[in-house]
């Protein structure tokens, strides 16, 4: 499941590797083979390292711990040293603590995997995607309309309210990548951009006729019919059918990606475009249909964010930060599908263990964005790892030069 | 033409119209297009006896009660009469260095008859937008200056954003703590530190660029959320520095529409012109300004005559990082004076998008920050006209505007050749 097939440019000289990994003291303390450990250690020396400055960030943070330190050092290292170990209970407990706590992170995890996957496929085809807001945002709005302007049975709603979604999402993405093809303008300028219309014309239309819930003021959506929503897979727990769409997905960008024509396209032109276009690939119309497959991904996630949960409807910004947890998603998870999977229960497990974190230890859940720039920092600069953990070998895959320039 | 072309194979170069020429020929039709729709919704879709009334002082200025007050059908006639001789002029002669004023200059006229429209019948301060548009433009210039003073040297910093969040909540929190002035010194500190950050993540471990860029505005925003809510709510006297104040320059301040915008303003507007002037003439006629663009361009060139490309890159950066931090100043301790999560909200990327339109050119970097200034205002101003326009669809125009020009209507504008490519020393 390595991505050397992926990357080709960037994998890093097998015999350095072989030679390296004999002395590593991983390897030795594990015995795990080395393409495992290699996809292993980063991320979880990554991780481990970002737990580490956030506890240094709630210590310092901590306002009334920091008085004591003045009267009573002991018992101020105590409450710091409480204040932290409460933080980080709660973080587990809230993530895997109890079938509850399980529920909440696979709930958490259905969108991030989605709007991973969506930025995944763009990192493997050289796009990089900021846009999987807007993407979801819009893919939402239609899949909502399809939701509630709709009348069928569940059995066929909710597949044609996925499928509205994704041609509303793929279309907000493929914006960007016709931009791209047609004129050259940078896809990370188009796709920010388009998150703050697609944002504003949420609000827009969640005041209109169209949209809004009869007898309110307040932009809020009307409500998908029941038909519409997606069930919850067990009684009493809010985990529902968009995890299983998102396995589903994820097997299917995997698919896609290693198994399909198109896919190699897509990732030759990540490669190389100008050896793609060598090889006879219509490399404008490939930029276009990635930011398409990319978007209609990131719109499956924001059906999940109106269809998937109370109050099935849309509000302002209802997709929230999911767009941006997406690109260090992807990162973690090196842009493959599987990878994707688990770093998006890792971060769902934050996401459910922050909000537990935020509501028994009083640590606003912001402290798991951090955590999460901080592990994608360790993965992205494998040479960080390597220089504050003393070991000398580390796979650089991550390191592929995604942007080289604004120029086209 | 094809048969021509195919009888006459060595004309083919002479015929077939440059790039340039079929952009000229677009922009000209376009501004007839514009010129129609001027007429037909500005010019037409006011009562026939509406006046609008611009007022052009400020209440409590020296010079009050300077108003004009013109026939609004009328005016908007005249303005789509101009844009449309511009755009015969355009397609008469497709002299290329022209194409680009008159878009600008009918744009400006188009913004003039808009305005037209809007105030019919109505007494509208254009003076009060004006101001407006120069205040709005600055965190946008100032961030378009970091993002050029970083590419310049080759590294893209995309942590512009992240950089104006961070320092405008180190600038609340010390500003509050201490003075305004202490704040504003550790807003700079601190847009240097973020930037010395990018600079190691991109010059000495290689990471991407944009990805260091990103994963620095994911922890810009995650951290001043988490401080502002665990910190500025436990301590609220944290989160009012106060601002810095405004104060006329003698004279020039005195002198209609110009003094209130340029002459009357608080430090941060006069710093900011003075550091386009300093950035303009330092990059284009000083050994540091050759320098960094050499390194920006052909780093082993550079290197290969001796320019340190390592340390150019890095003093570029933290200056960039250090201009960003002043951006981020300006927008605590001299916009709302105090701290809100997220308060940025995307400026930092339409600074980005200023930088590209400005084409990596300081005083282009000011021109697009007015530009995007001038969006913003409206937005604001319209409200208070109450014009039929939905107020969202006003919010997106400056990014609308972003994407119209990055994708190059106002031409193909050239990064430096080397931008977002790590160098390796050999």
């Amino acid at each position: 499941m390595t991505d050397v097939d992926a990357n080709p440019e960037d994998g890093s000289d097998p015999e350095e590797v072989d030679e390296q990994a004999t002395t590593d003291w991983l390897a030795r303390a594990t015995g795990v083979g080395s393409s495992v450990k290699q996809a292993l250690l980063v991320p979880a020396l990554a991780l481990f390292s970002a737990l580490v400055i956030g506890a240094i960030i709630i210590a310092l943070t901590d306002v009334d711990s920091l008085r004591l330190w003045g009267d009573d050092p002991g018992e101020a290292l105590r409450s710091t040293l409480s204040g932290i170990g409460d933080a980080y209970r709660a973080l587990f407990v809230g993530s895997l603590g109890s079938r509850n706590a399980i529920s909440e992170t696979l709930f958490a995890a259905t969108p991030l995997i989605l709007a991973g996957l969506a930025v995944a496929v763009g990192f493997q085809a050289g796009l990089f995607n900021i846009g999987a807001n807007g993407q979801m945002h819009v893919g939402g709005m239609v899949g909502l309309w399809v939701g509630f302007s709709v009348s069928a049975p569940a059995i066929i709603h909710i597949p044609l309210a996925i499928g509205g979604a994704i041609v509303g999402g793929a279309a907000w993405g493929g914006l960007s990548g016709l931009l791209k093809a047609r004129t050259g303008a940078h896809e990370v300028i188009t796709t920010i951009m388009l998150n703050f219309i697609a944002l504003f014309m949420v609000d827009y239309l969640l005041t209109g006729t169209l949209f809004q819930a009869q007898g309110r003021n307040d932009p809020i959506s009307k409500r998908a019919d029941p038909s519409a929503q997606f069930p919850t897979l067990f009684d009493g727990y809010r985990v529902h059918m968009g995890f299983l769409v998102a396995l589903a997905a994820v097997w299917h960008v995997w698919w896609l990606m290693y198994r399909s024509t198109i896919g190699y396209e897509f990732r030759a032109v990540g490669a190389n475009p100008e050896g793609g276009k060598y090889a006879g690939m219509n490399v404008a119309w490939i930029y276009v249909a990635v930011m398409a497959v990319s978007g209609g991904l990131a719109g499956v996630a924001g059906a999940n964010q109106v269809l998937g949960l109370e109050p099935y409807r849309a509000f302002s910004g209802f997709a929230g930060d999911t767009g941006f947890d997406a690109i260090a998603l992807a990162l973690l998870g090196r842009s493959n599908p599987i990878g994707v999977l688990f770093a998006g229960l890792l971060f769902g497990g934050l996401r459910a263990g922050g909000l537990q974190m935020q509501g028994t230890a009083g640590i606003p859940v912001d402290l798991v964005l951090v955590l999460q720039a901080l592990i994608i920092v360790f993965i992205a600069a494998p040479e960080l790892v390597k220089a504050v953990y003393r070991i000398k070998t580390v796979d650089e895959s991550t390191k592929s030069a995604i942007s080289t320039g604004w120029g086209s | 033409m094809t048969a021509e072309i195919v009888a006459n194979t060595s004309d083919v170069t002479l015929r077939r119209a440059t790039p340039e020429q079929r952009r000229a020929r677009t922009v000209g039709i376009l501004l007839l297009l514009l010129s129609a729709f001027v007429l037909w919704v500005f010019g037409f879709g006011v009562e026939s006896a509406d006046t609008s009334t611009f007022n052009l002082s400020l209440p409590g200025a020296k010079y009050e009660n300077i108003k004009w007050e013109v026939d609004s059908r009328l005016l908007s006639a005249i303005l789509a009469a101009l844009i449309a001789f511009l755009g015969g002029l355009v397609l008469r002669r497709t002299y290329l260095r022209w194409t680009n004023v008159a878009l600008a200059i009918s744009l400006a006229l188009t913004a003039l008859s808009f305005l037209t429209w809007a105030a019919a019948g109505k007494s509208f301060s254009l003076v009060g937008m004006l101001v407006s548009t120069v205040v709005l433009s600055i965190p946008v210039t100032l961030g378009a200056l970091s993002g050029l003073m970083c590419e310049r040297v080759a590294v893209i910093n995309i942590a512009i954003e992240g950089q104006l969040l961070t320092s405008a909540f180190v600038g609340t929190i010390v500003g509050s703590a201490a003075n305004i002035w202490v704040g504003l010194v550790a807003a700079v500190l601190t847009g240097a530190l973020l930037g010395a950050i990018l600079a190691v993540l991109a010059i000495r471990y290689h990471i991407d660029q944009i990805i260091a860029g990103v994963v620095i505005n994911i922890f810009a925003l995650g951290l001043t959320s988490f401080l502002a809510r665990r910190v500025l709510t436990a301590e609220p006297s944290l989160n009012s520095p106060g601002r810095f104040a405004s104060f006329k320059i003698p004279f020039f301040g005195d002198i209609p529409v110009i003094g209130p915008m340029f002459f009357d303003q608080n430090m941060f507007i006069y710093a900011t012109f003075v550091l386009v002037i300093a950035i303009h003439f330092g990059l284009f006629y000083t050994r540091w300004g050759l320098r960094s663009r050499s390194v920006g361009e052909h780093p082993k060139a550079a290197d290969t005559v001796g320019i340190d490309v390592f340390k150019t890159r890095y003093r570029n950066v933290i200056m960039g990082g250090c201009i960003a931090g002043f951006g981020g100043a300006f927008l605590t301790l001299s916009q709302v004076s105090r701290f809100e999560e997220n308060l940025t909200a995307g400026i930092g990327f339409i600074g980005l998008a200023a930088m590209i339109f400005g084409r990596w050119k300081p005083l282009g970097a000011l021109g697009a920050g007015l530009v995007f200034g001038f969006a913003r205002a409206l937005q604001q101003k319209l409200g208070i006209l109450g014009t039929p326009i939905p107020s969202e669809f006003l919010s997106m125009l400056p990014y609308i505007v972003t994407i119209i020009v990055v994708a190059g209507v106002v031409g193909k504008s050239r990064p430096p050749a080397a931008d977002g490519q790590p160098y390796f020393k050999q």
